[in-house]
């Protein structure tokens, strides 16, 4: 794996990363914004203390003047300190509401799975093409990455889109963007995570609607994440007890997901990516009520990779298609 | 007036005698209680230190010179900024001032005779040394490549060296912080001559009473989080590890909860250094003095609610980081209200630019440039796209380089006629404290411009297009390191044939001016009454 060759995109030095969303876009604002209130601040600065070091060097020989009184003092102090207040009460609103948009609700309809490992990023899109440190993406569409780790924290940066999220084992991260121009830009791993933290990086490729089509269809026929799911369900052994329709020895999945599930303990869960992986791993960490824990766990049978197709393949039953 | 009066009717024999003429035997240093010689215990240990760090430090910035990572592997490249890490943090910055200067000045310039608890004190230079020996240890057993902040599962799951003996120099070290803390706090507490009432105290004594606040309070943590982590290494107790049902999340909640307070470790008393240079050499008192004291204990009380800034981009909740980043933005004002003020004594005053008066100046800078950069940092949006690039490496880099090793060198300058009794060569000392500003900024600005173009901190090789900007940093850390090779030459060289300094050459207010220099050894020959307040500046 070291000495894979690195695919970096040809996109020289820019100092304002291509702007490749939306977003990109409105984060850069508030750079400028902050770059023109610190330069302010800064100018202010060295400008007072060059004229006071000029105007009142001691070889001037002139005596100390007069100081501010305590009060006027105090009134330079408090007016300094509110009106930064007013100033950072603004940039904090404004940076939280944008933070917000890349973590928040997805309102998407492609999900790419990513899975991290010491030093490769692993993608797969939701037809089942699968690549590595290069990710090709369609213009135009919103794209939830959701994000795991195999081994070590890593961190996917995409700096064109001003999207960074960690790679945590034993957890999903989700962002999301939408890339509004084609062409190349840099990926990399943030998080260091090892001796070749360096080499784990490569390129985002955007391409029109067209190409990306043709491109997935070059890919080869992989089966979508789901249906590999499915099958995973069946080799795993899993659909002997999670039965469809028959809800006695396990629960019924069929439109279990992102819904409330009631707990032995007598909490509530809600049935996302984090509970069903846990579920898969420590069956007995929480148990749904009124079954048994005769669960056995996956753990180390399973790679992140095939639980995620797992849990495309939860996501996508809905109540009655496990019926027919 | 603040007055010492020596006794008219001493004789000459009862004359005290300077804490260094006790003799220069091994065993007169290694044994002392005197707080004066264990702070040199500590200048000596910490200047080892540094200059190992900065070594290290030298042979990244060498291999950042070309892209491909030519130079040194990628196992070396990362064992050498862990290295880096570890020592400028642990061993260095986290002891500088206070452990130099601090146990120097703080029982003089409160009028006491020494230190609450002298052997304590020196205890914790012992402490300090075994820490170091396990850390030079865990060097010479092939290096740790976790970097400073072990971040787990990759330290306790993945890690092929040594990880256990740096964290146990670490933890070791720890203890050292905690007791110095205790002694700083206790002093401040018990000791204070007559008159000096909380409301007297120069902000370098307040600085430095409230950064041992910090270091008593947080570093128990840091000692839990590596035991934790030698115990997840050793036993596989499964804390942080997601197989075993942990939370690698946990780890960087713990590790921060102490590690951003441990900024303002470093940094408080370098504002509190630049606080007596400034006053003195603008011939004002302090502007806003009360400001400027509440400023310290709310930067240290809000520095311990910060910590999970570190952590917007981490997988925490999307609230937390947005109450994280509020408390991030408070932090940033008494900041700022302290640069407001320094710059507001220089008016009207009587400006002479002595050495010390130039590493203030420039620490104002340094510090403001970290300070400004750490909110675009506070701000979520703009950090996601930041975290972890090398726009991180720049702003704290102005921080603790900028700002807490600039005051540590210009306290240095401002003290030494009184710790040694004598002056210092002022135009190489001038040339040093131009080349540290002329370096920091050319080698760390480039950063910020990497930074907000993506390059990711902790990278042995990059991609080509960033190549000039490192090739200006590296640039900078060359004249950077002749700003502080020529200190050492010629701070060196005054010891011997410096000119006598007398006892305030700087015509300085503050009771550590009004002994000897250097000073007797119990500082002074009758304890001074204090009846006016600090920075009397006429």
């Amino acid at each position: 794996m070291s000495e894979q060759a690195i695919e970096d995109p040809q996109v020289g030095l820019q100092l304002i990363p291509q702007q490749g969303s939306e977003y990109a876009v409105q984060v850069d604002h508030l750079y400028y914004a902050l770059l023109g209130i610190s330069g302010l601040l800064m100018a202010i600065l060295a400008g007072l203390v060059v004229v006071f070091a000029a105007r009142y060097r001691r070889t001037l020989g002139r005596g100390r003047g007069k100081l501010l009184s305590d009060r006027s003092g105090r009134r330079v102090e408090i007016g300094f300190a509110l009106s930064l207040c007013a100033a950072f009460i603004g940039l904090f609103f404004w940076a939280s509401q944008l933070y917000l948009k890349l973590y928040g609700e997805p309102a998407t309809d492609i999900v790419i799975d990513v899975v991290a490992k010491q030093w490769m990023w692993k993608f797969q899109h939701p037809d089942g093409t699968r690549e590595i440190n290069t990710l090709h993406l369609p213009v135009g569409e919103t794209v939830q990455l959701r994000i795991t780790s195999q081994d070590v924290v890593h961190s996917l940066s995409f700096p064109a889109f001003r999207l960074k999220r960690d790679a945590v084992p034993g957890m999903y991260t989700t962002a999301q963007f939408t890339p509004i121009r084609t062409g190349e830009s840099h990926l990399f791993c943030a998080e260091y995570c090892g001796t070749d933290h360096s080499r784990m990086r490569g390129k985002v490729v955007v391409m029109n609607q067209t190409d990306y089509q043709r491109w997935l269809a070059g890919q080869g026929d992989a089966p979508s994440p789901a249906d590999a799911g499915e099958q995973l369900f069946q080799s795993y052994g899993c659909s002997g007890c999670h039965k469809p329709g028959d809800a006695t020895l396990a629960p019924e999945l069929a439109g279990i997901f992102g819904k409330p599930v009631p707990l032995a303990s007598g909490e509530t869960v809600v049935a996302d990516e984090a509970y069903i992986r846990d579920s898969i791993l420590q069956p007995q960490k929480q148990l749904v009520a009124g079954y048994q824990p005769i669960m056995p766990s996956y753990s180390g049978q399973i790679s992140e990779e095939e639980i995620l197709q797992i849990i495309s393949y939860i996501q996508s039953l809905t109540p009655g298609d496990q019926n027919d | 007036m603040t007055s010492v009066v020596y006794s008219e009717s001493e004789d000459r024999h009862a004359t005290p005698r300077d804490y260094l003429s006790g003799g220069w035997s091994i065993r007169s240093w290694l044994l002392t209680v005197d707080h004066k010689r264990i702070a040199w215990l500590y200048a000596v240990s910490i200047t080892g230190f540094f200059f190992f760090g900065s070594a290290a430090a030298l042979l990244i910035r060498l291999e950042l010179i070309s892209p491909a990572g030519d130079l040194l592997s990628a196992e070396s490249y990362n064992k050498l900024f862990s290295l880096h890490g570890i020592v400028m943090v642990w061993f260095f910055l986290i002891p500088s001032i206070p452990a130099t200067l601090g146990n120097f000045l703080l029982p003089m310039m409160i009028g006491a005779r020494d230190m609450a608890f002298p052997k304590l004190n020196l205890l914790s230079w012992y402490i300090y040394t075994l820490g170091g020996i396990f850390t030079l240890a865990a060097v010479i057993a092939g290096g740790v490549d976790t970097g400073w902040t072990f971040y787990t599962p990759y330290s306790t799951l993945f890690s092929n060296s040594a990880v256990l003996a740096a964290a146990t120099g670490v933890f070791i070290v720890g203890f050292s912080s905690i007791l110095t803390g205790i002694n700083f706090i206790v002093t401040t507490h018990t000791m204070r001559a007559p008159g000096l009432s909380w409301l007297r105290l120069p902000l370098f004594v307040w600085a430095n009473y409230a950064t041992g606040l910090v270091m008593v309070l947080a570093t128990p943590v840091l000692a839990i989080t590596l035991v934790l982590i030698a115990l997840e290494r050793a036993l596989g107790i499964g804390i942080f590890d997601p197989a075993l049902g942990g939370d690698p999340l946990l780890f960087q909640h713990l590790f921060w909860f102490y590690s951003h307070p441990a900024v303002y470790i470093m940094i408080l008393p370098a504002m509190g250094v630049v606080s007596e240079i400034i006053p003195c050499f603008s011939r004002n008192p302090i502007f806003g003095y009360m400001g400027m004291v509440l400023s310290i204990m709310a930067i240290a009380l809000f520095g311990f609610v910060v910590w999970g800034h570190h952590m917007f981009v981490s997988g925490q909740s999307m609230y937390a980081g947005i109450l994280f980043s509020f408390f991030s933005f408070l932090v940033a004002i008494p900041s700022a209200i302290k640069t407001l003020n320094w710059t507001a004594t220089l008016f009207r005053g009587q400006i002479s630019f002595s050495v010390s008066m130039i590493y203030a100046l420039s620490f104002l800078e340094l510090f403001t440039v970290g300070g400004l950069t750490g909110v675009f940092l506070a701000a979520l949006a703009l950090d996601v796209h930041l975290h972890d690039t090398y726009f991180i490496t720049a702003h704290f880099h102005y921080i603790m380089v900028g700002g807490a090793v600039t005051g540590y060198m210009g306290g240095l300058h401002f003290w030494w006629p009184k710790l040694t009794g004598r002056m210092y060569s002022r135009p190489w000392a001038t040339v040093a404290a131009l080349a540290l500003l002329i370096g920091l900024n050319l080698t760390f600005y480039p950063q910020f411009l990497l930074g907000y173009a993506g390059m990711p901190r902790r990278y042995h090789s990059y991609p080509e297009e960033f190549e000039i900007l490192h090739v200006l940093s590296s640039l900078g850390a060359g004249v950077l390191a002749l700003g502080y090779l020529l200190p050492l030459i010629y701070l060196s060289w005054s010891l011997r044939h410096g000119e006598k300094s007398g006892p305030n050459p700087w015509d300085a207010t503050g009771l550590e001016w009004q002994t000897a220099s250097p000073p007797p050894v119990h500082n002074f020959a009758e304890t001074p009454v204090v009846t006016e307040k600090p920075y009397a500046y006429k």
